[in-house]
């Protein structure tokens, strides 16, 4: 019970703190998961990836947090408490704001807040590289990866497969 | 506000239907427009949840905020282009997932709080099955090293794909004096000094408010 009320706090908290996205809050995300559930960043990048290859919003791999850490129920509350809490905000901003309109203070608070989000998105980009990036192989196609996505308009999906597929084909000739 | 790469995706066909609009349906909805407070679009709660329902399904790969502004502004006419902006910068401005925070909007002004409930709960569905039938798969078979070999590539694509959005997103970021050092400073305080969230955003965002404070008689404070 204390680990699903501990659960919904952490994800909670992480869901009000998410300024920007989900990108924004995958550093902290790793480190409270790793001091407070022993999930190590491997397993963390592991399962981030496979966030990535799902459709829909792309956050929704903290269920398998939840699952790994109280099973069902604790994937259930994980979903609901980090996408709960930012929601209920947007929510409520969203009415006010049709009250309030445009104003100079509003557009400040938003351009201070865009550097910050993409700092933070920064945080986020070398908290995962720190756990994927074990050697030449994945620094290779990492930056393969990265020019491909920046340059073209493919669908990441496919990108990453292809990389998926040649790292496991490097591997297993015994490359690293 | 902050995605160039989607606006350039996007906004061509936004202009289409503006086009359209104005060339076809203006006289039938003359009257109406004249009175716009009340001409709130119609949808069902159904509608809602499978629209955003179809979205979270084949949003393989990113750019569902593309899906939804054509969803909302082209397919049903759910938004104005105006409302759309409105929203998005809302979206971006507030914690959470942006394509979340839009479904809540949208859902909200077709449908009240229940329409959020529904727009919000169809688009997250597909990925939350997706997300527990494969992470169950990774996490039953954490051993078989074939699936560490394969998700050691995909890890590092992963890392690559991130950095790539984080570059196009940040753009505007990266290429302003002030900007980029709030993004440096921000990063700094976060991944070497190792503070904890919290406490970067209460250090940076009034100093970053500061600097951004809108000039007394202009009012103009463009990045």
């Amino acid at each position: 019970m204390t680990v699903l009320i501990h659960l919904a706090l952490t994800f909670g908290m992480l869901s009000l703190l998410a300024v920007g996205g989900g990108t924004a809050v995958l550093h902290e995300m790793q480190e409270v998961l790793q001091a407070r559930y022993h999930i190590s960043p491997e397993m963390f990048v592991h399962v981030y990836s496979v966030g990535q290859l799902a459709p829909g919003p792309n956050m929704t791999m903290v269920l398998i947090f939840g699952y790994q850490i109280k099973g069902a129920l604790g994937a259930f509350i994980t979903g609901i408490a980090f996408f709960l809490p930012s929601s209920i905000l947007c929510f409520a901003i969203g009415r006010l704001w049709n009250r309030i309109g445009d104003t100079p203070w509003r557009r400040a608070v938003q351009n201070a807040l865009e550097p910050i989000s993409i700092g933070l998105m920064c945080s986020g980009v070398y908290a995962v590289a720190r756990a994927a990036l074990s050697g030449p192989l994945s620094i290779g196609l990492a930056v393969v990866t990265f020019g491909v996505i920046l340059r073209t308009r493919i669908n990441p999906v496919y990108v990453i497969l292809v990389a998926g597929a040649v790292g496991a084909g490097f591997k297993a000739l015994g490359y690293h | 506000m902050s995605q160039p790469p989607l606006h350039q995706a996007v906004s061509p066909k936004a202009g289409d239907t503006l086009v359209a609009q104005a060339g076809g349906d203006s006289s039938v909805t003359n009257i109406q427009q004249n009175v716009d407070t009340s001409t709130k679009p119609t949808a069902t709660l159904w509608e809602l949840f499978i629209e955003f329902f179809i979205i979270g399904a084949v949003s393989f790969g990113g750019g569902i905020i593309a899906y939804e502004k054509i969803l909302l502004t082209e397919k049903k006419n759910w938004l104005n282009d105006d409302e759309f902006m409105a929203s998005l910068a809302i979206s971006q401005t507030m914690p959470g997932l942006n394509s979340v925070n839009l479904a809540v909007l949208a859902g909200d002004r077709l449908r009240g709080a229940w329409g959020s409930i529904f727009a919000v709960i169809g688009l997250i569905l597909p990925g939350a099955a997706f997300v527990m039938v494969v992470g169950l798969a990774y996490l039953a078979g954490k051993d078989q090293t074939m699936a560490n070999l394969v998700l050691a590539g995909v890890g590092a694509g992963a890392t690559g794909l991130l950095a790539a959005i984080t570059a196009k997103i940040g753009v505007r970021q990266f290429t302003h004096m002030k900007s980029l050092m709030i993004l440096i400073a921000t990063f700094i305080l976060m991944s070497l000094v190792n503070l904890s969230l919290p406490y970067v955003l209460l250090i940076m965002a009034p100093v970053a408010i500061f600097l951004y404070r809108p000039k007394s008689q202009t009012g103009d404070t463009t990045s």
